[in-house]
């Protein structure tokens, strides 16, 4: 990958190399944490600041590194900053650290943050680094939010429900309740619904992506998008 | 690869591991204060929804003291006791023990107790109940802690301490009966500390830090 341009690093993370529904990386926390919109999106804030953070010290000291010892240095880079993350949580965003919890420090053994750090982050510039942790981290993020949304609506029949614990009282009036007397859908809330929910949005993406294919080949092409991407 | 290339590489490794450690410890040491200072409102919060701070007057962060009754208060190490008083007057306490036969492992609650013996509040603080079913013990989830506002060892009386399967009047929840179950056993026996020790857990009211010893009640 010699110079990849913006546009593409943009559409990588956000679509075409999402690392919850194409890498499938990250699953742990993805599983664990959707249980609802709001769990989801903070979590995904948290693991986007530590991507970018980690892309952009790998892409700093990617000409220090010997390969040899590259994969601990950077466990070590990114402990350190997911160390430090969850102290600044603590220090500036108490409340959504304590909802957080263990979740936090486990962004350590999210495979998307190492793997971007492997075959992205040491390899590349550091502005491009820098979007690349972006584009990522955002895509899972809205991964994350999806699957809460979808999980918490058919488990609990409401949407952004505890919002106030990430937007303080503006967040009281975010919080839908869509079913009344919704005596909820206990599978979806529960690991196995976690696993069914990401395996139906992977098909909904697999579908999306058939669809712009079999359109391209019959020659339909939206305008503005003339040459297919080759990724 | 030869002895020098592997020291050098070994030397950079150590190098990133020092310079790791001293960013953490540079962080840590500077916000040390902060997180602790938060973790003391977060508390404090809490305490004052079970006790609105209108009812004391002293400072209950530090009017304390320690109980510790392996049976009653589900743990064998000591538990934390903040009293609340006005005028010098006992007005209600707050006890932190632990319900240890939840479904998933030990839950954490702060239990307000009124003088009279009456409950000012039950709250969860920390457990790992499963989503969706025992986690209804959660104030945010439900409202199901609730229940247990003013009631006392007298009303309900003490054989109705129990969810209703068990022949009580505290409702369990549909699929997950092991985490109110334990939930109301620990009020229960936190209730009934309360009546056994009730004048020694209020002695000691020297508000001087210095001066308090750390007491075991018994």
């Amino acid at each position: 990958m010699n110079e990849p341009s913006y546009a593409y690093i943009i559409k990588q993370g956000l679509w075409k190399n999402n690392s919850g529904l194409v890498q499938l990386l990250g699953l742990c926390p993805l599983l664990a944490v959707t249980t609802s919109a709001i769990n989801g999106l903070g979590l995904g804030l948290a693991t986007t600041l530590t991507l970018t953070s980690s892309n952009v010290t790998v892409s700093l000291i990617r000409r220090l590194v010997r390969p040899e010892v590259r994969i601990p240095v950077f466990v070590l880079v990114i402990a350190s900053a997911v160390t430090i993350i969850e102290l600044a949580m603590s220090a500036w965003l108490h409340e959504l650290y304590k909802i957080l919890g263990i979740f936090i420090p486990l962004i350590v053994t999210n495979c998307v943050i190492i793997g971007r750090a492997e075959s992205f982050a040491s390899r590349n510039t550091v502005d491009r680094a820098l979007l690349d942790g972006l584009a990522m981290g955002i895509g899972f993020t809205l991964v994350l939010v999806t699957l809460g949304g979808l999980r918490e609506i058919i488990g609990h029949g409401t949407l952004f429900a505890q919002a106030h614990l990430m937007f303080g009282e503006f967040g009281n009036r975010l919080t839908l309740t869509l079913i009344e007397d919704y005596r909820g859908f206990l599978l979806a809330i529960l690991p196995p619904g976690a696993f069914l929910g990401l395996g139906f949005l992977i098909a909904g993406m697999n579908i999306i992506n058939a669809r712009r294919e079999k359109k391209a080949a019959l020659g339909i092409v939206p305008a503005g998008r003339a040459s297919r991407a080759q990724a | 690869m030869n002895y020098r290339q592997i020291l050098i590489t070994a030397f950079i490794l150590l190098t990133f591991a020092l310079i790791g450690t001293a960013l953490v410890a540079f962080t840590f040491d500077n916000t040390r204060e902060r997180i602790a200072a938060n973790e003391r409102a977060a508390l404090l919060n809490k305490l004052n929804r079970l006790i609105p701070p209108e009812r004391y007057d002293n400072v209950l962060l530090e009017d304390t003291v320690q109980a510790r009754d392996e049976k009653l208060l589900g743990t064998n190490e000591p538990v934390m006791v903040y009293r609340a008083r006005k005028q010098g007057r006992p007005v209600a306490l707050v006890i932190a023990p632990i319900a240890p036969d939840g479904y998933s492992g030990t839950i954490r609650l702060l239990v307000g107790i009124n003088v009279d013996g009456s409950l000012s509040g039950v709250r969860a603080v920390s457990h790992r109940e499963t989503p969706g079913l025992g986690d209804a013990i959660d104030e945010e989830r439900s409202n199901w802690i609730h229940t247990f506002d003013g009631k006392s060892l007298t009303s309900p009386p003490l054989e109705r301490w129990k969810v209703r399967k068990d022949g009580g009047d505290f409702d369990q929840f549909t699929g997950a009966t092991i985490t109110p179950r334990a939930v109301v056993k620990a009020v229960r026996n936190a209730l009934l500390y309360y009546r056994e020790h009730q004048a020694a857990l209020f002695e000691n009211a020297a508000p001087d830090r210095a001066n308090e010893p750390v007491r075991r009640p018994d």
